[in-house]
């Protein structure tokens, strides 16, 4: 069946609403974005080729998609880890850690980037510890992984909580009962209760690591070829007036972010049905 | 929170005796929770609560006199100025975006629906320095926009209209991702009784909607401020970093770090991680007021 236009409502606003909303995001999100592919299509497909397979661009790709993906690993793994303690058990402090998990959306980059900078140099209260173990995270590709581990973390670890306290009690208990111990119970009973809210998580992280600037420039070292970011890249262009290179690793970074967009819907919806089937089998 | 694993596990010995291994298939074992308490504890104060401190710890660490120097400084003020100036501008527009496009969404069936749903995600999809670049590519002297704003003396990449667009754009769903949901999981019942009884559309949306959404619509005014305030990548691009006109406070404790002045970056620095401290202390507040639990924000 096919939907009406609109379905008929008593309740007024209807036009005016929907008018301002559609003017407003075409003019401030959708016509500016499309204006991006424009200018790349305009350049033409040899020099927009040329300029997203550069050796720079790819050592660039590779390591925004390297470190981010490394990240996102890095937080479904402790992400967990962090939603599970937070949620299932009790100690001191542990609503105000519950509250810091959500520091690095509310902390400015600029400022986190700073920040783990002063920590990991040579003379930081951290880097002076790992520097002579041989690990030198401040300037490296490690550095990168570090910084988006920080920015990510609230993703996976916000997404799994409330998946986590809205598991069913008496699962466990029945796989308890049927005498499965608590190793079993986690991989057949929990996990499978759990994973998709973990992907979306990862899925989230990644994804804002990907494009993450402000965290990453200061702590990166900004090499080319080996500690630049995309985006770094991006900027660098735009500093040296080449539209044309700024605007291909753009309409890459772009892609992945829509292609990225739809993933994790599509994951949000899987994860929500999931919800809603247990509470109806329960 | 609301059934924790061990509660479960001491009920069910109270009922009946249930095995060994029952009870302890509900409960991690000992050596799993001190290993994961261990590793998640340390891992948050390590990444979270470490930094957060180090701001500050930087900050005074030529003393207070310079701390407070770098935050009276002229250019820091301006910096601030500059900031409060775009969030002034930002937050209200994106705040009534919000609100009329949750209306339309969340009240009315129409066809398209999720599509629009998915376009007002897109900002927070798109990596800040490509927003600032879009704005650039369009108003820039190379633009598609460029020359005609050139030849009507307009000035809006490198200057304050560049660092507010692109600050509107980032910020951009906030308050409708939060407000769909909210006016969503209400239904319309309660606004059709009023329309019925004759209020006007404004009257029944102040009256009967409005303090209904209250709560929910200040938790995204309250985030979209932080980023409003904090956003570095996109200003960055449009901003061109002019000192006392076009920076906002990011930009100027980029600027005073990199030009190795790490005491009065940080000590600037600091007032934005009070913002962060102000932000989180009303987002929980916000959170128990509406009985809801923390969510990811972007």
């Amino acid at each position: 069946m096919r939907l009406p236009l609109r379905q008929r409502s008593i309740l007024p606003g209807f036009g005016l609403t929907l008018g301002f909303t559609l003017a407003y995001l075409s003019l401030l999100v959708l016509i500016p974005l499309a204006g991006l592919f424009a200018k790349s299509l305009a350049l033409g497909p040899g020099a927009l080729w040329s300029a997203i397979v550069s050796p720079r661009a790819l050592a660039a790709y590779r390591l925004s998609f390297g470190a981010s993906l490394l990240a996102a690993l890095v937080n479904a793994l402790l992400g967990l880890a962090v939603a599970w303690v937070l949620v299932r058990y009790r100690f001191p402090g542990r609503r105000l850690f519950d509250a810091l998990v959500d520091l690095p959306f509310a902390l400015p980059t600029a400022v986190a980037g700073i920040t783990l900078t002063a920590l990991f140099a040579k003379h930081g209260a951290l880097g002076r510890h790992l520097v002579p173990l041989g690990i030198e995270v401040a300037y490296t590709p490690l550095g990168v992984v570090v910084a988006l581990v920080f920015i990510g973390l609230p993703f996976v670890v916000r997404t799994v909580q409330p998946v986590i306290e809205d598991l069913e009690a008496e699962l466990e208990e029945a796989a308890a009962s049927l005498g499965a111990g608590r190793g079993q119970t986690f991989a057949r009973v929990i996990f499978p209760a759990l994973w998709p809210a973990v992907a979306t998580g990862f899925a989230l992280a990644f994804a804002r690591g990907v494009g993450e600037y402000g965290s990453v420039v200061f702590i990166s070292g900004n090499l080319p070829l080996r500690t630049e970011i995309a985006p770094l890249l991006i900027v660098t262009r735009l500093e040296e007036f080449d539209y044309a290179g700024a605007t291909s690793i753009a309409v890459v970074l772009l892609g992945v972010s829509f292609a990225l967009l739809l993933g994790i819907q599509a994951l949000q919806r899987l994860a929500s049905r999931r919800l809603a089937g247990a509470a109806e089998a329960a | 929170m609301s059934r924790p694993a061990a509660a479960g596990a001491g009920e069910w010995e109270l009922e009946a005796p249930a095995p060994r291994r029952a009870a302890s298939a509900l409960v991690d074992p000992p050596w799993v929770r001190m290993a994961l308490l261990g590793v998640a504890l340390s891992f948050l104060l390590l990444f979270l609560w470490l930094p957060f401190v180090t701001v500050f710890v930087e900050a005074f660490s030529r003393g207070w006199r310079v701390a407070v120097e770098a935050v009276r400084d002229p250019a820091a003020l301006a910096a601030v100025r500059l900031t409060l100036l775009v969030a002034a501008i930002s937050v209200p527009l994106n705040t009534a975006f919000g609100v009329a496009a949750a209306w339309a969404i969340a009240k009315f069936e129409f066809r398209g629906k999720s599509l629009l749903v998915t376009a007002i995600d897109l900002p927070f999809a798109v990596s800040p320095v490509v927003s600032g670049l879009v704005f650039v590519l369009l108003f820039g002297a190379q633009g598609l926009l460029g020359p005609w704003l050139q030849q009507h003396g307009i000035r809006i990449i490198f200057a304050v209209p560049g660092i507010v667009i692109a600050t509107t754009f980032i910020t951009f769903p906030f308050v409708a991702r939060e407000l769909i949901p909210i006016l969503e999981e209400q239904g319309h019942e309660e606004e059709e009784a009023a329309i019925s009884l004759g209020a006007s559309g404004w009257q029944t949306f102040r009256r009967v909607t409005l303090p209904n959404v209250s709560l929910g619509l200040l938790y995204g005014v309250v985030l979209l401020n932080a980023r409003a305030m904090g956003e570095f990548g996109a200003v960055s691009v449009v901003s061109g970093h002019i000192r006392g006109q076009t920076n906002t406070i990011p930009l100027h404790v980029e600027i005073l770090y990199n030009e190795y002045q790490g005491a009065a970056a940080f000590a600037v620095a600091s007032l934005l991680a009070l913002l962060a401290v102000v932000t989180l202390v009303l987002k929980q507040l916000l959170e128990w007021r509406m009985g809801r639990r923390a969510r990811a924000a972007a």
